[in-house]
């Protein structure tokens, strides 16, 4: 054929449009050729990004003619929570059950955990230390302070543990369930490294699992040692990653945990494998029910001063999620991301500089490498000093009080006195995978599958 | 001063709960430093003397369970008997001194101080440690420091399969065979500073009559400090 021939041919033929693979999507093809281009796994910051079952696919009723609302600005809604009942001599007494996550000095920068106290404390909560110890802007700032006690041990030390409010022993979390911290050379400053007991500059590997005791018989003991140290004053967290929830939190309960904090799939990470944070680990909404089912049947759950409280996280964005959790059994949330976007993460006021790292706004997500231009999960000096930490813990005092408020007022529309009498009968599911797991009713129906006929 | 509750400081562990014996071992320091303290009875109980933070001198006339001197600081524990897992775990500072053998994870990730356990000890011993000198008088079990980021552990028998396993800056110094060593982990010339660090911890932990020329050291190639595709194969 001759050229002018092929050229007809084509302007003749009707071409079908260039068509994408759902399987080989954009993502996947761009994440095949880093993978050919390096050897390495890809390793970023933050929780599952993927599509998941999530308290958006829930509703909640709201009084009626059957059910009686409250006045939404007059009649009382309490939102008081108090944590460690059980044995610990001092329990914790929050005005909010929002609860700021383990977030450790190292991963995030210092003004970062100061801001996090500030807002915290300015909001009647509690903020949680992370790998690495406790630093003095930390416990400087927050009235209640959760001392996170880990696999790596790194800056544990006696001293920081009697200063803590709470400790929370870490089995694992909602990001990476069965994995340890990471935290790469760029991170490990002369600080950083000297906390942690580590060569400066270092890819620092955190073990995932803790190193003197394996199993619950040894957890049980691991936390009377901890009782004792501490003379029984404070109450001690388990927390772990949703995994086989019912399990795992019957066996915290009763290795003697006071709190149980259960992290979902979408909790953040500082840093992990990517592969790891999107397919390890069940997403929040499958794993509260089960929970609360465990300390139910232990006789533990809301049964006065021998309860154990359930804080849940993964995903925790607004009042209607924290409704939404606290519905579904949960005493209390906790909230890591959301709390890093209320400093200043991922702002568009910086999109400019996000151009300059390859991202955008709202998608940044390589916390390990240290450049974050909001100041926020760096430990690069010039950088740190953007985040100014009195406004930043302003912002995020305003936004647990707005997350707290949107709470009263969906529990008001729903005629609760308080937020804890929020029940999973005032909640329905949008779709059939919510309604399992949730163990709610599809929208329009009596139907919870796998717990009713259709 | 106020007067001590219990003078002598003798306790029964058959008469007195663990519970109130450890708080009385956490009074105020002023009340406490220089006493000594003697636990009768022990049996295996856990959690004996744990977080204690003063100049206490105590024995614990027997075997100990869990954690027996857990995040010690300051004190000195003498065990006349055998320790269970996690004897002197995250010890600041102060000594732990075991007569008998020692279970797991000895002075798991000790940041101080100095543990002497005269027997053998068993898995893990000196795991993630993190500054503490350890001197085992017999053999220890496998995967003994294992990731050890730093301290000096001196073990004057034996050492199981994995020792030093993803070690950091620890040293070890072994007299006896090592089975196998860890990922990242490799024999070392003694320097002379190292070796006077031997030779102390010797003397400290009453082996003055062993030669400090008999141990080989073993410590970190440093490969695996940085994540790397020709690492891959160690992990």
């Amino acid at each position: 054929m001759s050229d002018d021939k092929t050229k007809d041919a084509v302007h003749k033929t009707p071409q079908t449009t260039p068509r994408y693979s759902a399987t080989f999507d954009e993502y996947t093809n761009s994440e095949i050729r880093r993978a050919a281009a390096t050897g390495i796994y890809d390793i970023r910051g933050a929780g599952s990004k993927r599509k998941l079952p999530h308290f958006d696919d829930l509703l909640f009723l709201g009084a009626s003619v059957s059910r009686y609302p409250l006045e939404g600005y007059r009649e009382k809604c309490g939102t008081d929570v108090i944590l460690g009942t059980r044995f610990a001599k001092k329990p914790i007494h929050l005005k909010t059950p929002v609860t700021i996550a383990g977030m450790s000095f190292g991963s995030l920068s210092g003004p970062a955990k100061e801001a996090l106290g500030r807002g915290a404390t300015a909001a009647g909560t509690s903020t949680t230390t992370g790998d690495g110890g406790m630093t003095q802007e930390e416990r400087g700032h927050s009235t209640t302070l959760v001392y996170q006690y880990l696999p790596s041990r790194y800056g544990m030390n006696p001293d920081d543990l009697r200063k803590a409010d709470a400790i929370e022993l870490v089995i694992g979390q909602g990001a990476k369930p069965g994995g340890g911290g990471m935290l790469l050379g760029q991170k490990i400053t002369a600080r950083v490294a000297k906390m942690r007991c580590l060569p400066e500059g270092i890819d620092q590997r955190s073990s995932c699992r803790h190193p003197d005791w394996t199993g619950p018989d040894d957890l049980e003991i691991k936390i009377a040692e901890l009782r004792e140290i501490t003379d029984w004053e404070k109450p001690i967290y388990v927390k772990i990653g949703a995994t086989r929830p019912y399990f795992d939190v019957a066996l915290a309960v009763k290795a003697g945990a006071d709190v149980v904090v259960l992290d979902g799939m979408q909790g953040g990470t500082a840093a992990t494998q990517e592969v790891f944070i999107e397919h390890v680990g069940l997403p929040i909404l499958a794993a509260i029910r089960p929970a609360v089912k465990a300390l139910q049947d232990l006789g533990v759950y809301r049964n006065g001063k021998n309860s154990v409280q359930l804080i849940v996280s993964g995903g925790i964005r607004n009042g209607a999620d924290v409704a939404k959790a606290i519905a579904l059994g949960a005493d209390a949330v906790a909230i890591g991301t959301a709390a890093l976007i209320a400093l200043g993460d991922n702002d568009p006021h910086l999109e400019a500089e996000y151009q300059k790292l390859g991202t955008t706004a709202g998608a940044y997500d390589d916390w390990h490498e240290g450049k974050d231009p909001a100041g926020i999960t760096t430990q690069d000096p010039e950088l740190m000093k953007r985040l100014d930490p009195i406004k930043a813990g302003h912002r995020l005092a305003n936004y647990i009080a707005v997350m707290t408020m949107e709470a009263q007022v969906v529990a008001r529309a729903c005629g609760k006195s308080h937020l804890h009498n929020l029940e999973p009968e005032d909640l329905v599911a949008l779709t059939i995978e919510a309604s399992a797991m949730a163990q709610v009713p599809l929208a329009g129906t009596s139907w919870i599958p796998g717990v009713t006929k259709f | 001063m106020e007067t001590l509750k219990y003078d002598p400081a003798i306790f029964d562990l058959d008469v007195t709960p663990l519970r109130e014996i450890n708080q009385f071992l956490h009074s105020d320091a002023s009340t406490l430093n220089g006493k000594s303290v003697v636990i009768e009875n022990p049996n295996g109980a856990h959690n004996i003397a744990v977080g204690l933070k003063a100049e206490l001198d105590i024995t614990i006339k027997g075997h100990a369970g869990y954690y027996a001197a857990g995040m010690n600081q300051i004190a000195k524990v003498t065990i006349e008997g055998s320790a269970g897992s996690g004897v002197a775990e995250n010890m600041m500072s102060g000594v732990v001194h075991v007569k008998g053998f020692a279970s797991n994870a000895a002075a798991a990730t000790a940041n101080g101080g100095l543990l002497i356990i005269d027997g053998d000890a068993g898995l893990r011993t000196a795991i993630a440690l993190k500054g503490a000198d350890v001197v085992v008088g017999g053999s220890v079990g496998s995967f003994s420091a294992f990731m050890a980021q730093a301290g000096n552990f001196v073990i004057l028998g034996d050492a199981g399969e994995g020792l030093g396993d993803s070690i950091y800056e620890a040293k070890i110094f072994v007299r006896g065979k090592v089975k196998s060593l860890g990922a990242d982990c490799e024999k070392k010339t003694t320097s002379a500073e190292d070796r006077k660090i031997l030779a102390d911890l010797l003397i400290k932990s009453g082996h003055a009559d062993v030669n400090p020329d008999s141990f080989q050291q073993y410590g970190s190639a440093r490969t695996l400090y940085h994540f790397h595709v020709d690492n891959a194969g160690a992990y």
